[in-house]
């Protein structure tokens, strides 16, 4: 068992929860993640560190509740306990080298970028991070990134922190201005990361891209993970979940994205009968 | 020949009752129920004790068949399994996955005209029965030891292999075992025998490989696998689950960190090949083991009160002809589909046990032999929607023996279809090789280990079963599992 040790909501829809793991805290990198299951019933869920602290023997994770197992996770307290709690999976983000990073975080992805950004803030890197959340009520880790970054632009859909736009926006805006970033990373929803991508590309911007599968085992067993990636299928969960963000199949992946979503809601429904000609909305139809 | 009993003239197998098709093929339960005790001693009556046994050596561990059988055939039933035991750690494992027709029954003198005896079935009979009756079975084994101890050879040999333990000096050595699976399970086993300190890293949370994530309840119930790894823990084996070795530690860390004298790897081949095919990335197309581990690990089939989902549609094609395909055709029936198996060989050489291949068809399981799918097509929203395959025929037999399958020109045509899974075989995950420098691997991942110790080309590191030979056998997992504890113990008093 892994005894959850301090619980915090950082919005309505985001929790901090700081967990027990000691060995997986003395060896876990920024860009790895882990899988809990919260008891035997559970689902296998994947979740990125957001800060750990080897000496306390703990790891942070960040989530926001969108279904059954986050929401579940968001109830618990200090002192209750996960039954499962597996990691580092997956591979540390490639961040040796970089000059002049720019981290761009869209919503809940922002969390999962923050250790990013504090890593290269620590070897010297100038790092500008770029985040960008529905209304002002969702920042998320406005004081732990001006911490950490030469630079924080926030973004919100509604303007309602007076800076409305999207991240890209903000991307470009630097870009024009001269900022000759060596690296650009983006960990978001996956049309944000295609437009970053889109953004970086007639630069040549190194750019990567943190992907978010669906993952059942996350250890290369399943193949539920597998992201076009050129010519080929890669698993997030062994090869990545860092990718290229020039090469990933993007709509690919929001299609595989959406497919459970889908089943979910229709899960108890029969599945009607479809044929090469169905509906139009991108998710089952019969859902 | 001599026998003790008469011997049973009937030509074919001994019926073993099996849970109606049509209605089985709605749950997990599991299908073949096991004969009765009568069943089983008229069974047994059928081996003719054959003076130089032929079905042994058609066993890759030499359980000592026609010894076993004749007890059963006596009705000494605990003394059977003591016997069964001796040289197979998981008989109520093999006795249902074995594919016994290419090995113990493919060459019993009594398949020359009929069926051969159902060594299979009288195996997991015996071990069932002992589960049933811990009390004989328990008081059998100290039955051999006392016999042993009283000079007999036979007995000695019998009990040496079941529980004895070979040498006790081993005490205080640790090693490390890495992945749960037949191997790793079989090799902890011999090891703690001999007083070893063992640790079994698994990177799942749950013991058992591919028994445990992969071959699906009705065919081998969970119960049954856990049973058998509560029985390592009772005699000191400790279980480390949620460690995924290479990452949470590597092999080196192990040995100079964490002090074990040795490891063993035992991790598999659990990475999915894919077909090559355009469309695989479609919504409703995934690989074998998407849908096993769902189903098998996190219970999917008992959604929502198990929380992890599985998508199942009204009209899936399976590609493949081994038993990973089978269980996943089985597994989308139970689930509510039609299911098709697409193989591109033909039935004589698909490489499934026979009698999962019988179980599917008579589930109403359809096949469409000698096909290869080509592409597969998506509708507007992304989701598969049909199959385009070409009718295959067989030519000359290439390298491997089997005839190669060569496409019909102008003979494709489309199933329709919302699922399709894909069973093209599984290659070894390269984890442990990149993470393990020294240990020498094949191109394809495979650790090179010695055929007879397990050593590989590390010092102190072992290794055996699907990880050093690729996708195999539950048997030759066991075989590798119990080789290299040999050569481990070896390593240990040497060092
Ligand atoms: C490598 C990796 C790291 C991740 N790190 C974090 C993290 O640090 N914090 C965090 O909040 N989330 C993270 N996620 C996403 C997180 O795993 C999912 O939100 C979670 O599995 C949802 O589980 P659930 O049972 O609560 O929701 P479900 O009921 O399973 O799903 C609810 C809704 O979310 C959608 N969904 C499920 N999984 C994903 C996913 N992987 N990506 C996008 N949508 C999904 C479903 O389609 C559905 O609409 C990560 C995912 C991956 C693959
Ligand atoms: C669906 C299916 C059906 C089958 N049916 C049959 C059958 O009927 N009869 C038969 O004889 N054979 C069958 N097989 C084949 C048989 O199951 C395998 O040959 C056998 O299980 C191999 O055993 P193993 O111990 O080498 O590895 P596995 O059983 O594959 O176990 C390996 C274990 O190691 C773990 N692991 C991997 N990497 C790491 C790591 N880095 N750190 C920690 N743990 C790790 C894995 O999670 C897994 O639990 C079937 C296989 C499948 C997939
Ligand atoms: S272990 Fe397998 S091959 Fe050997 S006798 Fe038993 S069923 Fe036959
Ligand atoms: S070959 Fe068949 S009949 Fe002969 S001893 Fe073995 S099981 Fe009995
Ligand atoms: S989650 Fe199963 S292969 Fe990545």
């Amino acid at each position: 068992m892994y005894p959850i040790e301090r619980v915090e909501p950082l919005n309505a829809e985001v929790t901090r929860m700081v967990v027990r793991a000691p060995e997986i805290a003395r060896k876990i990198r920024p860009g790895q993640f882990i899988m809990l299951r919260i008891d035997e019933r559970g689902e296998r869920i994947p979740l990125t560190m957001n800060e750990c602290d080897p000496e306390a023997g703990t790891v942070t994770i960040v989530f926001q509740a969108v279904g059954a197992t986050t929401m579940r996770l968001a109830q618990l307290k200090a002192g209750d306990a996960l039954l499962d709690f597996a990691g580092p999976l997956g591979n540390p983000t490639e961040l040796e080298g970089a000059r002049r990073a720019c981290v761009i975080g869209g919503g809940l992805g922002t969390a999962i970028a923050y250790p990013q950004a504090k890593w290269l803030h620590e070897h010297g890197c100038e790092v500008d991070v770029i985040t960008g959340f529905r209304n002002k009520d969702l920042i998320l880790l406005e004081d732990e990134i001006n911490a950490c970054s030469a630079r924080q632009i926030i973004m919100t859909d509604d303007g309602s922190n007076g800076n409305k736009g999207l991240v890209t926006q903000a991307l470009q805006q630097r870009i024009d201005e001269g900022a000759d970033y060596d690296l650009v990373l983006a960990v978001g929803p996956v049309i944000m990361m295609k437009f970053v991508a889109a953004t970086t590309r007639p630069y040549g911007i190194k750019t990567l891209v943190s992907m978010n599968p669906l993952m059942i085992d996350g250890t290369g067993m399943c193949g539920g993970c597998r992201v076009k990636v050129g010519d080929e299928y890669l698993h997030a969960c062994v090869d990545g979940p860092d990718f290229d963000g020039h090469l990933v199949d993007y709509d690919g992946a929001m299609r595989r994205g959406v497919m459970y979503r889908s089943f979910e809601s229709a899960a108890r429904e029969a599945a009607e009968g479809r044929d090469c000609n169905g509906g139009a909305d991108g998710e089952r139809k019969g859902a | 020949m001599a026998t003790s009993y008469e011997v049973n003239r009937q030509k074919e197998k001994t019926p073993i009752s099996e849970l109606d098709p049509a209605e089985r093929a709605k749950t997990f339960d599991e299908v073949a129920l096991g004969y009765t005790e009568e069943e089983a001693v008229a069974e047994a009556r059928r081996c003719i004790q054959c003076p130089n046994t032929p079905c042994v050596s058609g066993c890759p561990v030499g359980v000592p068949i026609p010894r076993f059988v004749e007890q059963v055939a006596e009705g000494n039933f605990a003394r059977a399994y003591a016997i069964v035991k001796s040289a197979n750690s998981l008989p109520a494992i093999c006795g249902r996955v074995c594919p016994q027709e290419t090995q113990c029954e493919g060459v019993c003198t009594r398949g020359r005209n009929g069926e051969p005896v159902a060594i299979g079935r009288l195996e997991r009979f015996t071990s069932d029965w002992a589960f049933a009756h811990p009390d004989e079975a328990a008081a059998a084994m100290d039955g051999l030891r006392e016999e042993c101890a009283a000079g007999d050879e036979l007995a000695c040999s019998i009990w040496r292999g079941a529980e004895g333990a070979v040498s006790q000096d081993l005490a205080g050595k640790r090693v490390a075992v890495v992945g749960s699976g037949p191997a790793s399970l079989t090799c902890a086993g011999e090891l703690v025998k001999r007083g070893c300190d063992i640790t079994v890293f698994e990177a799942l949370h749950k013991v058992g490989g591919v028994l445990t994530y992969g071959i699906p309840e009705f065919r081998l119930p969970k119960d049954l696998v856990q049973r058998e790894v509560a029985k390592l823990g009772d005699k000191g084996v400790s279980f480390e689950v949620n460690a995924l070795v290479g990452k949470l530690y590597d092999i080196d860390e192990l040995m100079e960190d964490r002090g074990f004298d040795a490891v063993f790897v035992g991790t598999g081949a659990g990475l999915p090949s894919y077909l090559g095919i355009e469309g695989e990335g479609l919504n409703g197309v995934s690989v074998a083991s998407e849908l096993l581990t769902r189903v098998n690990l996190m219970k999917a089939y008992q959604f929502p009160e198990y929380e992890t989902p599985v998508y199942a549609g009204k009209k899936c094609v399976v590609v493949g002809g081994g038993n990973v395909a089978m269980d996943a055709a089985r597994t989308a029936k139970r689930l509510g589909a039609d299911v098709t198996v697409v193989y591109r060989r033909g039935r004589e050489e698909m490489p499934a046990r026979a009698e999962e291949v019988h179980h599917a068809e008579q589930e109403g399981i359809k096949f469409q032999l000698l096909t290869n799918p080509v592409r597969i097509l998506g509708d507007d929203n992304g989701w598969a929607c049909g199959v385009e395959c070409v009718r295959m025929e067989l030519g000359e037999p290439d390298a491997s023996g089997r005839r190669r399958p060569t496409a019909v020109e102008g003979s494709e045509f489309v199933i329709d279809i919302d699922m399709l899974v894909v069973a093209a075989g599984s290659k070894t995950n390269p984890l442990i090789a990149k993470t393990t420098p020294g240990l020498e691997v094949t191109p394809r991942s495979l650790i090179v280990a010695d055929e007879r110790t397990g050593a590989t080309s590390k010092p102190g590191v072992f290794a055996g079963g699907d990880a050093v030979i690729g996708a195999a056998t539950v048997i030759l997992a066991m075989g590798a599992g119990k080789r290299a504890a040999a050569g481990i113990a070896e390593y240990l008093t040497q060092g």
